[in-house]
């Protein structure tokens, strides 16, 4: 029966397709290279890969959460990967401080898509040939299905029964059939396969929303001091997505006027005292050549030009004055120093490049500056209430062959620290507000002019956000659908007759899973037949079976 | 009354909730040790009601198909139980066949103590708003007693419906051993937000997220009576189980409640996203927060798969569920206190 020629045909071996049924030796199907496909095909749209795939992407996500990530917190990544000589590197091959943007992620939730939608279309396909079918034909024996009921109704009513039923069921928004005279086939909530359907679907929505803001979506950091502006030729950080073109970035300024910042000073319990407790930056924006004022808060970004502007961060920019022994102003303006921890302990640094050899300064910035015993000088409390530079001072090459480097940190490759008096000690430099200090070796002084407080600022655009918004509550809606929807099928079927001249008509329902509302569903049938039709008696009984 | 007097008050009704909660667990242990001596009787009854194919007995605890039936005419095994569920669903008969007066009583002193910790709950969480004039969502502590009064409000509510002594015990333990531990480890004092909460998206996705959780929590505690009451069917010992729901019936109990659950945390998810946009300037970031509430969302996902998933038994997928509340634990407990992340309003 089977020959060799029958299986070459044969090219999609799928699970059944065992030993051959003719007895004796059971000839191997061979795959050509399109029966492998298929059979890869198959496999990868099975529901069972589709669970593994998802098992396997809950794993592989998770450390992103153990390791710090490059592209959340690069400093902390960096000092992560230093302080671990040996494992840093190997951990880094594998890419586990960039985990969503590894090969091995993108493999994982790729897979998942090519077989969500290998596997939503064959069954879109099937939902809608069923849409466009009637229901089935009524089963022969009702009362094997999971809920019947039996209903005596006098002989010259059972049409009108059925029709009633009819009705009854098309309320409830049931496809409704007669195959045969004195039968009757409901189907209802096909929005359940289309929710499920609509679900999957808008996924894939969501991750192409997520792709367009990628490829065409920019964004652009800067930290500005009080008093100063930026625009997008002064972006500290500029990170534009592959596809986007300069052009498109909004060629507005804007100028942070005043920043302002409140900390928690009364409630002094656990947990609370220092916490902040509102931040605004007063700004002026010039789209063009029209300025306007507005102000900035964490939860109110301010739109711009197409942009959206953020406040992310905070802190403060000493206004700092470097002359040299002449009294020559060889540095001065506002210097950001970066907040390191909720009393804005800050770290920073002054690059003094006109200074012959070159000048540099860093160290801490302290809000509330105290000095203790133990713990040497530290801020106690995130406003500026006695605030105080900490300075050590280095002379030679600031910028080492020209190498880009962090305005935050001095790059002292290159450069020796200055001493103390005695020349015995690194020189520690300790200025407080309005205060005028000498620079060891006759370099000159600096002072600490005033405060300024600094915003730190992004400007984001996402073209695709709305795309990935729009289609994650399609999602939603989908998801409700598909599990708030119960499929069912009611039947019914004239068949028996009752005591003295009544037919017994009898109804049933069932559904695809576990259904435990089909009982008060029949129930609900029911009643809505005319007590007439169906006759009293047969109602009387129902309710003494209660 | 000023903000500190709220506030203090507010710790007062916590206090006594937790002491009204604790005398409910005792009531309800003490319920399900009445349940264990009437094993006899009860094997008695299975013999004698083994008419009733398995899923029919459990139509009849759960009491979901409770209702009218037909007409007598159609009078089979079938009917039979149906009317069986229809009285016994109401009067709680099945699960107390047997079982002493007493006991009962105690039951029913146990839902009222319940009720009565979940007022005081409710009370507490009330007074802490008004000491702070928000909604008290914005640290650990706040959002650890929202959550137990959530799980308190949901098992009380539905106490209502159904009879659900059996379950109390295991719902108002874990709450007093929650309750216990916000309190001690991680409490923090009333006080205003700090900026990145200030945003009427906390309590939009705060509050479902509380919800989804309380639900998922309820869910993994009829999970894992579920595969309790597998392990004790099939090996017919006698046990207190043998007065709660059939396996089958609180397997669908389960499901029931994380397909409530699952499209709540979606839009935990979505609102959260639309709200890191507005704090955070981008929707999705990454942090560790938000890679664990999708974990969580991916976890479950993978379990209503894996209940459909031909090949796969309905245990193991209840071990899927299982493994996404495990996660919902480390995403509130190890995630708040020991990952680096934007979400750092755990107040400590
Ligand atoms: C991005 C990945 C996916 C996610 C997050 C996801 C999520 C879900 C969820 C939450 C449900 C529950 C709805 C219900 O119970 O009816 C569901 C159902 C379903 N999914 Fe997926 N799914 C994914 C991929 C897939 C893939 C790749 C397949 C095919 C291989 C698939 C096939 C199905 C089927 C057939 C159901 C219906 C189950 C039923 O009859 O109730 N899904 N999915």
């Amino acid at each position: 029966m089977a020959t060799t020629s029958e299986h070459n045909d044969l090219a999609a071996p799928g699970a059944d397709d065992g030993p051959t049924p003719s007895g004796g030796t059971p000839v191997q199907p061979t795959l050509g290279l399109v029966g492998w496909l298929r059979f890869l095909w198959r496999q990868l749209t099975s529901m069972r890969t589709a669970l593994f795939l998802l098992l396997i992407l809950a794993v592989a996500a998770v450390p992103g959460s153990v390791f710090p990530q490059r592209n959340i917190d690069p400093t902390r990544t960096t000092d992560w990967i230093a302080d671990r000589p040996t494992l840093g590197p190997v951990l880094d091959r594998f890419g586990l401080f960039d985990v969503y943007s590894t090969p091995w992620f993108a493999s994982i939730y790729l897979l998942l898509f090519i077989s969500l939608v290998g596997c939503v279309l064959p069954r879109a396909r099937v939902h809608l040939r069923a849409m466009r079918q009637p229901p089935p034909r009524t089963p022969a024996r009702l009362e094997r299905l999971t809920a019947y009921r039996r209903l005596e109704v006098p002989d010259e009513q059972v049409e009108g029964t059925l029709d009633a039923l009819e009705k009854s069921l098309r309320r409830r928004r049931f496809r409704v059939h007669r195959h045969q005279p004195g039968t009757l086939s409901a189907e209802g909530g096909y929005l359940k396969e289309t929710g499920n359907l609509l679900f999957h679907l808008a996924l894939i929505g969501v991750i192409v929303g997520v792709a367009v803001g990628h490829l065409w979506g920019w964004k652009g950091d800067a930290i500005v001091p009080e008093g100063q502006s930026f625009a997008k030729t002064r972006f500290d950080t500029f990170a534009p997505g592959p596809w986007v073109d300069d052009e498109s970035v909004p060629p507005f300024t804007l100028r942070v006027d005043r920043f302002h910042a409140e900390f928690e000073r009364e409630v002094t319990g656990a947990g609370q005292f220092g916490m902040p407790r509102d931040f605004t930056a007063y700004v002026t924006a010039t789209e063009n050549g029209v300025s306007y004022e507005d102000e900035i808060k964490v939860n109110h970004p301010l739109e711009v030009d197409g942009a959206t502007v953020f406040l992310l961060g905070n802190g403060y920019a000493p206004v700092i004055t470097v002359r040299d022994a002449d009294g020559e102003i060889l540095y001065s303006g506002a210097t950001p120093f970066l907040p390191q921890d909720n009393n804005y302990q800050s770290v920073g640094a002054i690059k003094v490049a006109a200074a012959d050899p070159g000048l540099g300064f860093h160290g801490w910035f302290l809000p509330t500056a105290v000095i203790t015993a133990e713990d040497g000088p530290q801020s106690v409390f995130p406003d500026a209430l006695q605030p105080a530079l900490a300075l050590t001072a280095y002379e030679g090459e600031l910028f080492p062959d020209g190498r880009p480097q962090s305005v935050f940190r001095l790059n002292t490759d290159e450069m020796t620290q200055l001493s103390d008096a005695e020349g015995t000690d690194a020189a520690r430099l300790w200025i407080e507000l309005g205060e005028t200090v000498e620079i060891p070796g006759g370099r000159g002084t600096i002072t600490f002019e005033s405060l300024d407080r600094f915003a730190g600022l992004s400007v984001r655009h996402d073209p695709g956000r709305w795309l990935t918004l729009g289609a994650a509550l399609l999602a939603l809606g989908g998801l409700l659908l598909t599990l708030l929807v119960p499929r069912r099928r009611v039947f019914a079927r004239v068949g028996g007759t009752g005591p003295e001249g009544r037919t017994v008509v009898t109804i049933a329902a069932m559904a695809k899973a576990d259904d435990t509302g089909l009982d008060s569903l029949l129930d609900a049938v029911h009643d809505d037949l005319d007590p007439a039709l169906v006759g009293q008696g047969s109602r009387a009984e129902k309710d003494e079976g209660r | 009354m000023n903000a500190l007097d709220l506030a203090l008050y507010s710790n007062y009704a916590l206090y006594s909730a937790m002491a009204v909660l604790a005398l409910a667990m005792l009531a309800y242990a003490g319920y399900l040790a009445g349940l264990m001596p009437a094993r006899s009787e009860r094997r008695e009854h299975e013999k004698e009601s083994a008419l009733l194919s398995t899923r029919e007995r459990e139509e009849a605890l759960v009491g979901a198909s409770a209702g009218p039936t037909g007409s007598v005419e159609s009078s089979g095994e079938r009917v039979v139980a149906s009317d069986d569920a229809g009285s016994s669903a109401t009067s709680g008969r099945a699960l107390d066949e047997g079982v002493s007066v007493g006991t009962r009583k105690l039951g029913g002193i146990a839902g009222s103590l319940a009720w009565l910790g979940t007022i005081l709950l409710a009370v507490s969480v009330a007074l802490r708003g008004l000491s702070v004039s928000r909604a008290p969502l914005g640290n650990m502590f706040e959002f650890a007693v929202v959550a137990c009064l959530f799980v308190m409000l949901a098992f009380s509510l539905w106490s209502t419906r159904r009879d659900l002594r059996w379950l109390g015990l295991f719902v108002v333990t874990p709450v007093l051993l929650v309750l216990g531990v916000a309190l001690v480890s991680w409490y923090t004092e009333a006080a205003e937000l700090m900026p990145s909460l200030q945003s009427y998206w906390l309590v939009i996705h705060v509050t479902v997220a509380v919800i989804a959780i309380a639900i998922f929590f309820i869910g993994a505690v009829t999970g894992i009576l579920y595969l309790a009451q597998d392990k004790v069917e099939q090996s017919g010992r006698t046990s207190f189980l043998n007065h709660f729901p059939g396996s089958k019936a609180l397997e669908r109990l389960t499901y029931g409640l994380h397909v409530v659950a699952f499209p709540l945390w979606t839009f935990t998810l979505i609102a959260g996203a639309i709200w890191a946009r507005q704090a955070w300037a981008s929707y999705w970031n990454w942090d560790p927060k938000e890679v664990w509430s999708f974990v969580i969302w991916v976890v479950y996902a993978a379990y209503l798969h894996a209940r459909v998933t031909s090949g796969w038994s309905k245990q193991r997928a209840t071990y899927i569920a299982l493994a996404g509340f495990v996660c919902i634990l480390i995403n509130y407990g190890v995630v708040n206190l020991f990952f680096v992340s934007q979400h750092s309003y755990s107040g400590l």
